[in-house]
């Protein structure tokens, strides 16, 4: 500071002086004026048409774990659907002793339950397959949010209806007008499937499915049937559009994975990143990202900043809840020169997520989903950082 | 005065009563809830009521209605609702998806990805449609419809000859050539072991390069701020219609997917509307109008384009814009006055 000292502390601002807003001004609370440029953005060049698209939440702005629910990245198939909650049913029905119809008054009375789970779309970090293509954590992996659901087991609503011993499979199906439909086995359906009409504590965001969504923990997203108005139990899969034509695993030699629900451990660095440049120059800096699996928690995640020579151990840091985002901070003093920065994360099952160069010689270049592998920035010294591929 | 008295009096007796028929009767006792007799909620679905939903289609024909469509038929439907996106052969219009082709690709550096060359069932093909097409008017093929145009699929990826029929009753016959390639997930046996080692921390490596920069490819997005105040500022210096307009363009959104303005608009899905008030129906160069547009005569003046877009289909029977219509008298003044912007 010069010798007439700080203006920011020696003037009068006018938050010192004049009075806010009242109570009734803002029923509905936002974010600070001085926050609009956190927000969702799209890739327009990646889609036909923005009905049917995705957008992506800013991971770089955003801190601890849980995503507000108006940073919750998007996808649907045909638009947000405007359901009104009166006119909307949950019909299940196939292989049951009893189809049946709730209305939303009939799922409010039953036991619910509250869990926090990641959402990962399959496609997240999709583009970077075959290279370093997109300057941005928010458009790399932000196809994700973290969020207390609040719900009905799915197990209550099924029994409730009565599963034959011959149902094997349920598929679930949506209200919008693309009726998205997926098969998921009856294991699954009876273990940890919710049936989900919060979100953080207030009903569901249109885009997010209002009224009532499918929670599938751990599992890729697109199984998150939104606008959840039907069940059917059968006794073999659909193999429906988004289980065949899309999220299917075409590898180097032309073969396919299909079923590959379980998200794999990944993690990356949200800060220092291409849109959270270091800004302040060299001193102490936190380097800060996020973790997850769909198989369990993250005990660990091991970070460098020289490009893999030497790895340290990060700090996690807030609830470590099982197949939900982990924060991790590792805390060091930066001299200014070029760091090559990656996260490697560890579930608690031992899996170690693979470098670029690895999954790639599993998988090819071609499968478009499930891109789990090491993300690099590299930091030049005046603290700008760009997505890049290291040897 | 006296009247308000009188009320709190009513209100104070009310208020007794309650008290004292809560005193007479003993409180609930808020008995557990146990999950094993199930909670008696939620009431029988209908037969009709299933069937209204349940039209889902598997690999094995269940759920397939009785129809059938031949490959001409289906070639005409699909010119005149699915080749706006598609193709008229399935190639695809931008970045639509491509339908036909693809065969023995997918082993190469791009893989073309269609029903002929990747989907394992045909039964996906016809609950897609059927469910889901065409987009922005979804379940309005009649089952007929949906067995030719599955049928013209099948012609244009050359697995059928021009005068193959497809009905329900023939309809497991057809395989799809892909089938055999696809397996279960494998991923605990062919990559968990080798992703679970405990992985080197010290003197991993002697020396790092970069291969690749994102920045080579420039393919990020712009910074949406930047755009957007620069969008407000032009708003703010025009006229006073600008709230309007203002409106009619946020309602607008809903109708990009097919129709494009401005600068470099060109025909879509429908054709482009730069200067459509009082432009003669059914003009724009290039654009495949249906029947009804190209015969009904006229412009679009404000009173003509309101009524079309309160009811497309009441107003034009027979036209091709799969769009149910605006609710209000002030959506629809504030897209023609958005529209009107447009030279």
């Amino acid at each position: 500071a010069n010798a007439e000292g700080d203006p920011a502390i020696i003037n009068k601002q006018e938050w010192n002086q004049y009075l806010g807003e009242g109570v009734d001004a803002r029923p509905y609370g936002m974010p600070s004026q001085f926050e609009s440029h956190v927000r969702r953005q799209d890739v327009p060049w990646l889609t036909a048409d923005p009905v049917s698209s995705v957008n992506f939440t800013p991971l770089h702005e955003l801190d601890g774990i849980i995503t507000p629910n108006g940073l919750c990245f998007e996808r649907h198939h045909a638009g947000i659907a405007e359901v009104d909650p009166a006119e909307h049913r949950l019909m299940i029905n196939g292989l049951v002793d009893r189809p049946l119809v709730f209305t939303m008054e009939d799922l409010m009375r039953f036991p619910r339950e509250n869990h926090v789970y990641f959402l990962e779309c399959a496609a997240n970090t999709g583009m970077e397959w075959a290279g370093a293509q997109l300057n941005g954590c928010q458009f790399t992996h932000g196809m994700i949010h973290n969020v207390m659901y609040t719900g009905v087991p799915l197990r209550l609503l099924l029994q409730e209806a009565g599963v034959k011993t011959t149902g094997k499979w349920i598929m679930p199906e949506g209200a919008d007008a693309s009726g998205m439909t997926r098969s998921i086995p009856i294991e699954k359906a009876l273990d940890d499937c919710l049936v989900a009409f919060k979100m953080n504590g207030e009903a569901l965001r249109p885009e997010q499915g209002y009224p009532v969504r499918l929670v599938v923990p751990g599992w890729e997203g697109n199984m998150w049937i939104k606008w959840l108005r039907r069940i059917e139990v059968g006794d073999q899969p659909w193999h429906h559009r988004e289980e065949t034509s899309k999220y299917t695993d075409l590898l180097a030699d032309g073969q396919a994975r299909r079923f590959t629900w379980e998200m794999d451990a990944k993690s990356v660095i949200t800060s220092p990143s291409p849109q959270a440049p270091i800004t302040q120059g060299p001193g102490p800096l936190v380097i800060t990202g996020v973790a997850w699996s769909g198989r369990g928690t993250i005990p660990r995640v091991d970070v460098t900043i020289d490009g893999g020579i030497t790895w340290q151990q990060a700090r996690m840091s807030g609830p470590s809840l099982n197949k939900s985002m982990h924060r991790f901070y590792l805390d060091v003093e930066w001299d200014g020169k070029p760091m090559l920065l990656q996260s490697r994360a560890h579930d608690s099952t031992g899996y170690v997520q693979p470098t670029k160069e690895q999954l790639r010689h599993v998988r090819g270049e071609n499968s478009i989903y499930h891109n789990n592998s090491i993300q690099t920035w590299a930091v030049n010294e005046k603290g700008e950082a760009e997505n890049v591929e290291i040897s | 005065a006296a009247a308000a008295q009188a009320a709190i009096a009513d209100t104070q007796a009310a208020a007794t009563d309650l008290i004292n028929t809560l005193a007479a009767q003993p409180l609930s006792t808020g008995a557990p809830v146990a999950e094993t007799a199930g909670f008696g909620l939620g009431r029988d679905a209908l037969p009709v009521e299933i069937a209204a939903w349940d039209i889902d289609v598997r690999p094995d024909g269940a759920g397939l209605p009785a129809g059938s469509g031949d490959v001409w038929t289906g070639e005409e439907v699909f010119v005149e609702k699915c080749a706006m996106c598609h193709g008229d052969f399935g190639e695809a219009v931008g970045r639509w998806p491509v339908l036909a082709g693809g065969h023995n690709t997918l082993s190469d550096e791009d893989p073309v990805k269609t029903i002929g060359s990747y989907w394992p069932y045909l039964s996906t093909v016809y609950d897609y449609i059927n469910r889901a097409m065409p987009f922005g008017m979804a379940q309005s093929l009649t089952n007929d419809e949906v067995y030719a145009i599955t049928a013209y699929l099948l012609y244009v990826n050359d697995l059928v000859d021009d005068d193959f029929e497809l009905s329900n009753e023939n309809f497991l016959e057809v395989r799809l050539p892909n089938e055999p390639n696809f397996f279960m997930d494998d991923r605990a046996t062919a990559e968990y072991p080798i992703f679970s080692v405990e992985p080197c921390m010290e003197n991993c490596k002697d020396s790092v390069e970069i291969t690749m920069h994102a920045s080579v490819l420039d393919v990020t997005p712009e910074d949406e701020n930047a755009a957007q105040e620069d969008a407000t500022v032009v708003a703010a210096a025009a006229e006073p219609e600008v709230d309007l307009a203002a409106e009619g363009e946020a309602l607008f959104r809903q109708c990009k997917s097919c129709h494009q303005v401005g600068d470099g608009a060109g025909n879509g899905v429908g054709p482009h509307l730069n200067g459509v008030v009082d432009r003669p129906i059914g003009s724009v160069d290039g654009f495949r109008y249906s029947n009804t547009l190209l015969d009904v005569g006229g412009e679009w003046s404000a009173d003509v384009l309101g009524a079309f877009l309160a009811d497309p289909r009441g107003a034009m029977p027979g036209t091709k814009m799969a769009f149910r219509g605006l609710r209000s008298q002030e959506e629809i003044d504030a897209i023609i006055a958005y529209l009107a912007t447009f030279e």
